[in-house]
């Protein structure tokens, strides 16, 4: 067996020198993440820590599934749905109308002005904006429903510009050469070719936006959330786990629902 | 939307259009469906400007401008800056302790008892359903309601926006690594677990050198995903720049919210470019 | 006794009968070719006897034990103990040689050396040899993505060889390597059965290299074995009934026209197969 040499025993390593200074980089960066917050990951498992999630797991259960508080939790269930598909139903409204400025329809000042405003619609989050609302109008779904439409406008607004941007251009110019005024130039040359990419946006950001309406009650605006807060600020653990479990339900069906769909879609060729 | 368009036809069109009635139909029963919904979310423009809400949300709002910049707010708003990428970046860490080894056992491709079938076949099966279930609880129950949970069990800090992220990012970490091991080229770890390999050295030697870039990229896109969840998670009381801001809206602070806002848009704004550059720097 | 199976039938979960009645019994040391048209089934009785496939039916005995009786711990060394040189090497493309080769011992090592080993490789000597013997040494630290089919074909055998296995099962080897280079990984694995006094058991598309290194053939056609007889005895007649072709070609590893001996001409000579010279 002839030796190994030491170029041989240097180009032996698995890794480059940069894999390392990547690997060691990475490894500082969380070291000092646990460090920045004091926070020590083996105090979790002591069997103290241990005990003490058990206890307060264990007040969880059995969660309460008395026929009076499942109708409470079904008409919360239904409020968060209401929230989402109102929220959603106005924000494709109002992106639809700002897109029209968004994709340049209306000179260069109109659209950068436009992008800003869908920028920061879309920048701030949904809690965020459903706090800020909740001030203007009141606890209650309402906020909710403003807070989602809202950031969804954001959202929607810049996808739908993309769009009409997209879109071909041959069915509104035949229709300006006939001399079509301009909104019915919009309505029926141009609103036709992508109304299905439109409502595909919107189909797909309402499923998101259920899922987090049924978080937004957190801050006061309706929904499940509000009654796991009230829930929990009562201690009344046993009501908590059954709004936990039909969040994590409606958050089941809406995935398999959507799969559904989409597998549906691709099945007929859309 | 849809709703419009029937409308733009004259109604007394000479010929009718056959689609008509079904237009008029679906109109209808959208309406119908739309009421009650209006009704349950409470739909209200008119709150909007009761005059005690605009007097509230107009001072509020007047304070917006100009953002408070004084070094000590500031200072406060960098800890909690620091605070809030710190979460997210151990969140992610505890998260992925938690995939690798959820994501390993739910993986068919390093199943050792599916060769033949072998023994242990059922139990296997068995193991594999369990951790499905698992993830599906770990992931479906929103971040947020996580760290509500969390601050009861170890109080108001970071310690539960930490734990939060590990838990719902675990869910989804695992469920999405197992589906990566399965799409690529399986074949490698399959010959190895065929030689008498455990299933972890097949997986280092067999699956992890063609999908640990894919494995690598989705990670760093779910820590951007994380540090904007650290930001919403601090309005339960998880720390971070989510907690300053929520006191400042309970305070009705509005130079300070404004201020958080800006210094939001900069953390997600800059959480977004390290993403991008890690992920092309990994291509 | 190396393996024995008994009237072993199998049918793929898609329903196709791959395999029906296979009787074999092979003692230690042997070694053995299995030729056959495509999709005759010589890739599913190597897998069966690799224990990666379950039969439908029969028995099987693979190095003493019935796989499909043992618990799962015994299974794996049971596996450890058989060595498969793919026909299409199952190596990632991003590895460099070395690891490849080393994996070969993962169901031997514990496992902290072969997790140490992906950091720095436990034995350097070791795969270094088994690639030198198949003219391959200065790719030890190549990564896979960057050598040639036959070249990687080769990494698989040399991970095999570092594997020293008692069963050494070999489905298509040489597919893409040219005769040659053939001839030197057969040589190879030949040499490695011979020397450790474990048996070889080759699926082979070229009948030339089948006659010429094995001592016994088995012809397997449409799941079933057609002959099973000494290389000697091997005649031009069975040979083209296995394969059927009235074109009157047999398959090689260089395309060219195969004249194989009469039997008894063949025990005279010496010789079994007449080939080009260039070839020997
Ligand atoms: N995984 C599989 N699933 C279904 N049928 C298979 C599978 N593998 C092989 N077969 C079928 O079994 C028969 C034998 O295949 P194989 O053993 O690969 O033959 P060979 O290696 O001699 O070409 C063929 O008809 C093939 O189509
Ligand atoms: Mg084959």
């Amino acid at each position: 067996m002839s030796s190994i040499s030491l170029a041989e025993r240097r180009q032996a390593m698995g890794f480059c020198i940069y894999c390392w200074l990547g690997l060691a980089s990475l490894v500082v960066v969380v070291w000092a993440s646990f460090a920045y917050l004091s926070l020590d990951p083996m105090r979790l498992f002591t069997a103290e820590s241990r005990g003490y999630m058990g206890d307060f797991v264990r007040r969880f259960f059995p969660p309460d599934f008395s026929a009076d508080y499942l109708q409470r939790i079904g008409k919360g269930a239904l409020e968060t749905l209401a929230i989402s598909a109102i929220g959603t139903l106005i924000a494709a409204a109002a992106g639809l109308l700002l897109a029209l400025p968004a994709s340049g329809r209306f000179g260069g000042v109109a659209k950068s002005l436009t992008r800003f405003l869908l920028n920061f619609l879309r920048s701030v989050p949904e809690l965020v904006w459903a706090a800020l609302m909740v001030l203007a109008a009141g606890l209650g779904p309402f906020a909710g429903t403003l807070a989602l439409a809202l950031h969804t406008t954001g959202v929607l607004g810049r996808l739908f510009a993309e769009s009409l941007e997209n879109a071909p251009r041959e069915p509104a110019l035949a229709l300006v050469e006939s001399g079509a005024p301009a909104t019915l130039v919009f309505v029926y040359g141009t609103l036709p070719l992508v109304t299905p990419q439109l409502i595909a946006y919107s189909l797909y950001r309402w499923e998101m936006n259920i899922r987090m309406a049924t978080i937004l009650g957190f801050v006061g605006a309706g929904g499940l959330g509000q009654m796991l807060y009230y829930e929990l600020s009562l201690l009344h653990e046993a009501q908590a786990s059954s709004v936990i479990m039909a969040m994590l339900a409606l958050v089941v069906v809406v995935d398999a629902v959507s799969a559904w769909v989409r597998r549906g879609q691709i099945r007929a060729g859309g | 939307m849809m709703s419009a368009l029937p409308s733009a036809l004259p109604p007394t069109a000479p010929l009718r259009d056959p689609a008509a009635l079904s237009r008029a139909g679906w109109t209808l029963a959208a309406l119908l469906v739309l009421w009650p919904l209006l009704h349950i979310a409470q739909f209200r423009p008119g709150d909007l400007f009761d005059a005690r809400n605009l007097k509230v949300m107009g001072n509020f709002v007047g304070q917006f401008f100009p953002p408070n910049t004084s070094p000590e707010f500031l200072g406060f708003a960098f800890k909690a800056t620091l605070e809030t990428l710190a979460m997210a970046t151990a969140g992610i860490a505890l998260a992925m302790l938690l995939a690798v080894p959820l994501g390993l056992a739910l993986s068919h491709s390093l199943s050792i008892s599916r060769i033949g079938p072998g023994p242990g076949r059922g139990l296997g099966e068995v193991i594999r359903a369990a951790t499905r279930f698992v993830l599906l609880v770990l992931r479906g129950i929103p971040e947020i309601v996580w760290a509500l949970l969390l601050v009861r069990a170890f109080g108001l800090g970071p310690a539960a926006g930490v734990l939060a992220v590990a838990v719902t990012y675990g869910g989804m970490l695992g469920k999405v690594y197992s589906e990566i091991l399965e799409s690529g080229d399986t074949r490698p770890a399959r010959a190895l677990l065929e030689s008498g390999s455990g299933r972890l050295m097949a997986f280092f030697y067999g699956l992890l050198p063609g999908s640990a870039q894919e494995l690598a990229s989705y990670t760093v896109y779910r820590w951007e995903c994380a540090v904007r969840a650290s930001v919403i998670m601090g309005f339960v009381g998880a720390g971070g720049l989510g907690q300053l801001m929520d006191q400042s809206m309970k305070m009705l602070n509005g130079g300070e919210v404004s201020s958080i806002l800006i210094i939001f848009l900069l953390l997600v704004l800059l959480a977004d470019a390290i993403s991008v550059a890690i992920r092309r720097l990994l291509a | 006794m190396s393996f024995e199976l008994s009237q072993i039938g199998l049918v793929h979960a898609n329903g196709q009968r791959a395999l029906r009645a296979i009787t074999l019994s092979v003692t230690g040391g042997e070694r053995i070719a299995i030729i056959g048209p495509s999709g005759a089934g010589k890739t599913s009785l190597l897998r069966i006897l690799a224990t990666s496939i379950r039969p439908s039916e029969g028995r099987v005995s693979v190095l003493q034990s019935n796989p499909w009786q043992l618990s799962g711990h015994e299974l794996k060394r049971l596996r450890a103990r058989i060595g498969v040189v793919h026909q299409f090497p199952p190596i990632p493309p991003r590895q460099r040689a070395i690891t490849a080769v080393l994996a070969g011992r993962l169901g031997q090592w514990p496992w902290w050396k072969s997790a140490l080993s992906l950091i720095y490789p436990a034995d350097i000597a070791g795969p270094r040899e088994q690639l030198a013997r198949l003219d391959l040494a200065d790719r030890l630290f190549e990564r896979c993505d960057r050598l040639s089919g036959g070249q990687l074909q080769r990494i698989g055998v040399a991970r095999v060889l570092y594997q020293r296995p008692d069963l050494l099962l070999a489905d298509e080897p040489v597919s893409a390597m040219d005769p040659a280079l053939a001839d030197l990984t057969v040589n190879q694995l030949h040499s490695e059965a011979a020397t450790r006094g474990v048996t070889l058991v080759a699926s082979l598309h070229a009948v030339d290299v089948a006659l010429r290194w094995f001592p016994r053939v088995i012809g397997l056609r449409a799941g079933e074995i057609v002959f099973d007889l000494p290389a000697v005895k091997v005649s031009d007649g069975v040979l083209r009934d296995l394969y059927a072709s009235e074109t009157g070609i047999l398959p090689t590893q260089d395309n060219q026209p195969l004249t194989v001996l009469p039997a008894e001409e063949a025990a005279v000579n010496g010789l079994k197969v007449v080939v080009p010279p260039r070839v020997i």
